[in-house]
């Protein structure tokens, strides 16, 4: 180890400790003491709240939907992207990188622009009896578009180190692809897949512009739990807010926990 | 999978792909190829996932190009050069620039604490370095409008300004260029600085001439990632901002009101013009990766 000169070292140490405190400790923190500042009496109100109760039902069931969708088609397209080869494999992992860069509001506006009842196939699919926009339909699928990258950016990794070599194995002793799917790859990845799913189920929780620009907002309908966060703070019901933004961060905050305490007992193993 | 273990954000994923990626792509590349051609089974799978990006991702970004160009070239650009629509542009590509070269540099500095530092509380601060990853980001306006807002604790109140646009998005990129330079800072060789600081060069000469150029890639790809993002931030602005025309509206909250007022043509020819922005920093982030590894191998 070379010898850092030893004021430089506490220097940039308190500059680093400084900077995150005022960044994100303080701030955060201030969520667990606005909720709690008259005792229990925010969380009472917002949770007898049907408004409220509705926003985090519907939330829940997105999330539950997206995190599945997510999981299927993630694992699916990483396989494909790492053991095949195929006319467009660049372009495909160049679309599946993209909604990490572009704006919610962007994702939002491009669904509805498709899948609004006025659009071709917004209206085919209305006459058949679905609508998408302004509707649960569209909510998940905004956020499932946001979450799309996550265990794909987890598994894709794994699967080019683990290589393929255990699979050929598995087939040429008889394995079927599903059996060797199930027996083989999938436990070599479950801890990439298992990280994947936290991050897009943290993501999900948390979608706030797209949802917000397909869902019409609607209270008691389309109405998210970040979405009931706004609308809560802008009609001076502060506490209502910080309630239900409480709940949000400990879920976040969970999320990530879990990722960083798992991760490090893989590399052990 | 070094590295890899204390960079549970996504973005990371980058830089992994970055070191093992060349040789372990070879490896499967020297083994017979037979089952590497599509199957019957992996054709409909593939053809699945096709139909599923298209029907989710291709067709409605196409959609939005669409619209944008389908008033003609005279819309499309008047509406790109609205005087409030520039004015948006203006303040969104300076703060996310300006907080991108922040984060360059604080970024840094994040990174080199957590690595090569020991003290107490070490690993709280790198699960904090994630709180703004997963945090819901109306949450994140939220919780800075608590400390700096109106009802600051601390007397500070920069709600409704300039500054608070520049402080949300210093919180949401915070992550960005911390995730990409640790793994690469945690590979680096000791004995490469120690060779340099025993033939007598200083701390800042050794970190200059040879710490630098290897993190310089991955400050890059953290810088185009924290850049992109600031670009396209919405939810954490909402509250803290005010939504001022002309003084801190951002593109994004722009491209809503326009979608809110039924102006679809003109929120998809902005929409289009940060289409194009992701476009470039993913186009970047490639070539940035593929210079590093051809670097490694």
């Amino acid at each position: 180890m070379i010898r850092e000169p030893r004021p430089l070292k506490l220097a940039l140490r308190w500059l680093v400790i400084g900077y995150l405190i005022l960044l994100v400790l303080w701030p955060v923190s201030l969520v667990v003491t606005n909720t709690f500042a008259d005792g229990l009496t925010n969380l009472k109100t917002a949770f007898t709240s049907p408004a409220v109760l509705s926003a985090l039902r519907l939330t829940a069931k997105v999330t539950i939907w997206a995190v599945v969708l997510n999981l299927v088609f993630g694992v699916g397209v990483s396989l494909l992207l790492v053991r095949y080869d195929f006319w467009g494999k660049r372009v495909l992992s160049t679309l599946v990188d993209l909604p990490l860069s572009v704006s919610p509001v962007v994702v939002g506006l491009a669904l509805m622009l498709v899948y609004r009842r006025d659009s071709a196939i917004g209206g085919a699919l209305y006459d058949l009896g679905y609508q998408i926009i302004f509707a649960t339909p569209g909510i998940i699928a905004a956020t499932v578009f946001v979450a799309l990258p996550l265990v794909i950016r987890e598994v894709v990794p794994v699967l080019i180190e683990v290589g393929d070599d255990q699979e050929q194995a598995a087939r040429s002793l008889g394995g079927s692809g599903w059996q060797v799917f199930w027996r083989v790859t999938l436990p070599s990845i479950r801890w990439a897949v298992v990280y994947g799913v936290v991050l897009a189920l943290a993501r999900s929780l948390g979608e706030f512009g797209a949802v917000k620009v397909v869902s019409g907002n609607i209270s008691l309908r389309t109405q998210t739990a970040t979405l009931a966060v706004e609308e809560t703070y802008a009609n001076f019901q502060q506490g209502t807010a910080y309630a239900v933004a409480f709940l949000l961060t400990v879920a976040a905050v969970a999320c990530i926990t879990a990722v960083s305490l798992l991760r490090p007992r893989e590399d052990a193993s | 999978m070094t590295g890899t273990a204390l960079a549970p954000a996504p973005v990371i994923r980058d830089e992994v792909i970055v070191e093992p990626a060349p040789t372990a792509i070879r490896s499967v590349r020297a083994q017979p190829r037979y089952h590497r051609r599509l199957t019957a089974a992996s054709g409909l799978g593939l053809g699945v996932a096709v139909l599923w990006l298209s029907l989710l991702v291709l067709i409605p970004l196409a959609a939005v190009v669409g619209t944008a160009v389908a008033g003609g070239p005279g819309a499309f650009w008047a509406a790109l050069t609205a005087p409030q629509t520039l004015n948006a542009i203006g303040l969104t590509v300076a703060v996310a620039a300006g907080i991108a070269l922040l984060n360059a540099v604080m970024g840094t500095i994040i990174a080199w604490v957590l690595v090569r530092d020991r003290f107490w509380g070490r690993g709280v601060l790198n699960v904090v370095i994630d709180i703004p990853f997963a945090m819901p980001t109306i949450v994140a306006g939220l919780v800075l409008l608590s400390l700096y807002g109106p009802r600051s604790p601390i007397g500070v109140n920069i709600a409704n300004t300039r500054m608070s646009v520049a402080l949300a998005i210093a919180f949401v990129t915070l992550p960005f260029v911390v995730r990409t330079v640790m793994p690469v800072l945690e590979e680096l060789e000791l004995d490469v600085e120690e060779a340099a600081s025993s033939l007598g060069a200083s701390s800042w000469v050794t970190f200059r001439r040879i710490v630098l150029p290897s993190l310089a890639p991955a400050i890059t790809s953290g810088v185009a990632l924290s850049f992109a993002r600031g670009i396209s931030e919405y939810g954490s602005l909402v509250l803290l901002t005010g939504n001022m025309p002309n003084r801190t509206e951002v593109v994004s909250v722009r491209v809503l009101s326009h979608i809110e007022n039924g102006e679809l043509g003109s929120a998809a020819a902005i929409a289009t013009g940060m289409l194009v922005i992701a476009l470039a920093v993913l186009a970047t982030l490639d070539l940035v990766q593929r210079k590093a590894a051809r670097h490694d191998s």
